[in-house]
C-alpha cells in the first residue's frame, strides 16, 4: 500500500480486540476513531517495508557496554508507608483491589 | 542581579554574597506569577519547598561556596519525580500522585545548590510536540500565544524564554527538549542515551527517554549538564563512562571542526525563514574556521514511521502499570479487571490511547515481525548511517524542527500531520547520539505577525556532547540570537 492512499479503517472489532490486550474500555466514537487513526498511521508506517534489512540485526537499545549486574545483596528501599502513600485503597502492609475471586 | 540572569551570574551572585538564594527564588516566583495566566506553564508551584531550600543554603552560605547551581531557581518538566511535590505527567491518572522519592537528576541538582521552584506542563505523559495534550490545558508560546511553545516539554522551554527561572529539566524521548527549545529561542540539549541517569522519570520509550537541560545560553548548559551526568547504579542504562569538563571545551575555537550537512534531506518540506536561518547559521560556522561537509543520511526517510512504531511498542508496556491499584487514579468497577479498565479509560487522554493502541497492536502476534521488528532493524540502518557520518565529521547540522511554532488547534485533529513535526529530532534518539538545539534566528515568513524563534540543530559522537557544547557556544559569541527577550510576559 502506498502512503498516498487512503486507508480503509481497521475493523471496529479488530480495534476492540487490541482495546482489551491493553486494558482499555473504549466507547463507540473512540474505537471508530482509532479505527480510522490507526490505518493511517499504519499506512504512513508501511514505507518502511521498502528498506533492505536482509541480514540486519535489530537494535532494541543503544546501551552502553558494560555489565549492570550487582551482586544479589539487600540494600534499603521504599518502606511500607511510603510504597502505600499513593494508594487508592490499603490496608498496611497491602494493597486492597475489588474481590478476585466470586 | 537582574530579572534576565543567567544561572552563572545568579550562582555568582549568590556565592559573593551579593543576592542571597531566598532573593532569587522570590524573585523567580514573582516573575512565575506574573507570567503564569498567559503562559500556563507550571503544573504545580513548589513555592514552600523551594523557599525552604533556598534559606538552608542562606543559612549555611560557606558549605554552598563551590556549589555549582548555588541558589539557582530551576524549573523541571513535570514527568521527573519530586519528593513531596505533585507530579503529574499532565495526566488524570496522576493528577494526585505525590512521589515518595526524588528522581536522581533532582538529587543532583539540589546537592548542587539549585532550587526547584515548580513543575512543568507537558504532553501527557511526554507524548505530543505541541503541550497540547496535557490533562490541564496547553501552555503557550511567550513569542506569540496563539501558539504552542512545542513539545512534550513546552512548559520548561516557555519557563527559560520568559525568563522565570534560567533553567529547566526536560525530557527527550524523540525531541522533547529540543524541539520546543528551538520553538522557544532557547537551548535545549538531549544528551546521550545512557550519560543522565532516568531514575524518577516517569517512563515513556525506554531505549530513547533521556533528561537533558534547557537553558539560555550553551555555557549554562555545559554547567549543568557536568551536575546531572555521570553512573547511577539506579538505573541499569546509566553509563560508567568519565564525565568531561563540559564548560572547558568552551574555548571559542572550532577551526577545523568538520560539520556534516544533509544537504538532500533537507532539500524539501523545510519552511523558508527556517531554510534561511540554518543556511545563515552554517555561514557563521564556516566563517568561525569550522569545516562545511555534504553527507547522506540514506535511512533518514524512515526515521519517523520507526520511531512511532518502536517508542508506542515501548510506551504500551510502560503504561501498562497505570492500572489503578498502587498509585493514580482509580474507576470503579466490581471486579478486578472491570476496575482496571475503567481506570485507565478516565485515567489517559486521546493521544496516550492513540499511542497504547499502535503500540499494542504493532507487538501483537501476526504484526511483531512485519512493524516491530522490521522497524528495530531499520533502526539499526539509521545507527549505521549516523556511525558512517561519524567516520568524516565531527557534528552533523540540521535545523531543529521543518517549521516555527504553530498555532494551538492547527494539528490536534491530525495525529500523522503532528508526528512529522518531529522529523529531525527522533533519529538522535533512535542512535542513542547527543545533540543540541541553539537560537539562530527568527522567520518571518509572514510580514507583521510575531517573530518566530528558529533552532540549529546539532548532532554528536556517542558521549561527545563537548563537541556539541564547544560549537553552540562559539555560533552563540557571533550571534546575538540568545540576548534576545519574547515578547509575554510583557514587562
Amino acid at each position: 500500500m502506498l502512503a498516498s492512499d487512503v486507508p480503509s479503517p481497521l475493523s471496529r472489532e479488530r480495534v476492540a480486540a487490541i482495546a482489551a490486550l491493553a486494558n482499555l474500555e473504549l466507547d463507540d466514537s473512540e474505537l471508530d476513531l482509532f479505527a480510522r487513526q490507526l490505518a493511517e498511521i499504519l499506512a504512513y508506517a508501511e514505507e518502511i517495508q521498502t528498506a533492505d534489512t536482509t541480514g540486519v540485526a535489530p537494535t532494541a537499545a543503544v546501551v552502553a557496554r558494560h555489565p549492570a549486574d550487582r551482586p544479589d545483596v539487600v540494600v534499603p528501599s521504599l518502606d511500607t508507608a511510603d510504597a502505600l502513600m499513593n494508594a487508592p485503597e490499603a490496608t498496611a502492609p497491602f494493597f486492597r483491589v475489588p474481590r478476585v475471586i466470586g | 542581579m537582574s530579572n534576565v540572569a543567567t544561572a552563572r551570574e545568579t550562582r555568582d551572585a549568590v556565592r559573593a554574597g551579593a543576592a542571597s538564594a531566598v532573593e532569587a527564588c522570590r524573585s523567580a516566583l514573582a516573575r512565575l506569577d506574573a507570567a503564569e495566566p498567559e503562559l500556563h506553564a507550571f503544573n504545580t508551584v513548589a513555592a514552600d519547598r523551594a523557599l525552604a531550600r533556598a534559606a538552608a543554603i542562606d543559612r549555611d552560605r560557606a558549605a554552598w561556596r563551590d556549589a555549582p547551581l548555588a541558589g539557582v531557581p530551576v524549573a523541571v518538566k513535570d514527568n521527573i519525580c519530586t519528593r513531596g511535590v505533585r507530579t503529574t505527567a499532565s495526566s488524570r491518572a496522576l493528577e494526585r500522585f505525590i512521589p515518595p522519592y526524588d528522581a536522581t537528576v533532582i538529587q543532583r541538582l539540589e546537592a548542587a545548590g539549585a532550587v526547584v521552584i515548580g513543575k512543568t506542563n507537558c504532553d501527557e505523559f511526554a507524548m505530543g510536540s505541541s503541550t497540547e495534550n496535557s490533562a490541564f490545558g496547553p501552555a503557550r508560546n511567550p513569542w506569540a500565544l496563539d501558539r504552542t511553545p512545542g513539545g512534550s516539554s513546552g512548559g520548561s522551554a516557555a519557563a527559560v524564554a520568559a525568563r522565570i527561572t534560567p533553567l529547566a529539566l526536560g525530557s527527550d524521548t524523540g525531541g522533547s527538549i529540543r524541539q520546543p527549545a528551538a520553538m522557544c529561542g532557547v537551548v535545549g540539549l538531549k544528551p546521550t542515551y545512557g550519560r543522565v541517569s532516568r531514575y524518577g522519570l516517569i517512563a515513556f520509550g525506554s531505549s530513547l527517554d533521556q533528561v537533558g537541560p534547557i537553558a539560555t545560553c550553551v555555557a549554562d548548559a555545559a554547567m549543568v549538564l557536568r551536575v546531572l551526568a555521570g553512573h547511577d547504579p539506579a538505573d541499569a542504562t546509566s553509563a560508567p563512562d568519565g564525565v568531561s569538563d563540559y564548560e572547558a571545551a568552551l574555548t571559542g575555537d572550532i577551526r577545523g571542526i568538520r560539520i556534516g550537512v544533509p544537504r538532500q534531506m533537507l532539500a524539501e518540506g523545510v519552511d523558508p525563514g527556517v531554510a534561511l536561518a540554518f543556511n545563515a547559521a552554517l555561514d557563521v560556522l564556516e566563517a568561525r574556521g569550522a569545516a562545511l561537509i555534504d553527507i547522506e543520511l540514506a535511512h533518514a526517510r524512515f526515521a519517523i514511521p520507526v520511531y512511532y512504531l518502536v517508542a508506542t511498542a515501548e510506551a504500551s508496556s510502560n503504561l501498562a502499570r497505570y492500572d489503578g491499584v498502587r498509585y493514580g487514579l482509580r474507576a470503579g468497577g466490581h471486579d478486578l479487571h472491570t476496575m482496571y479498565s475503567s481506570s485507565r479509560e478516565a485515567g489517559f487522554g486521546p493521544e496516550v490511547k492513540r499511542r497504547i493502541m499502535l503500540g499494542t497492536y504493532v507487538l501483537s502476534a501476526g504484526y511483531y515481525d512485519a512493524y516491530y521488528l522490521k522497524a528495530q532493524q531499520v533502526r539499526t540502518l539509521i545507527l549505521r548511517d549516523y556511525e558512517n557520518a561519524f567516520t568524516r565529521v565531527d557534528a552533523v547540522a540540521m535545523p531543529t524542527a521543518p517549521a516555527p511554532a504553530f498555532r494551538i488547534g492547527e494539528k490536534t485533529s491530525d495525529p500523522l500531520q503532528m508526528y512529522l513535526t518531529d522529523v529531525f529530532t527522533v533519529s538522535a534518539n533512535l542512535a542513542g547520539l547527543p545533540a543540541i538545539s541553539i537560537p539562530c534566528g527568527f522567520s518571518n515568513a509572514v510580514p507583521g505577525e510575531a517573530r518566530l524563534p528558529v533552532g540549529l540543530q546539532l548532532t554528536g559522537r556517542r558521549f561527545d556532547e563537548a563537541t556539541l557544547l564547544r560549537i553552540g557556544d562559539a555560533y552563540e559569541r557571533d550571534t546575538p540570537w540568545s540576548k534576545h527577550l519574547p515578547p509575554h510576559p510583557s514587562r
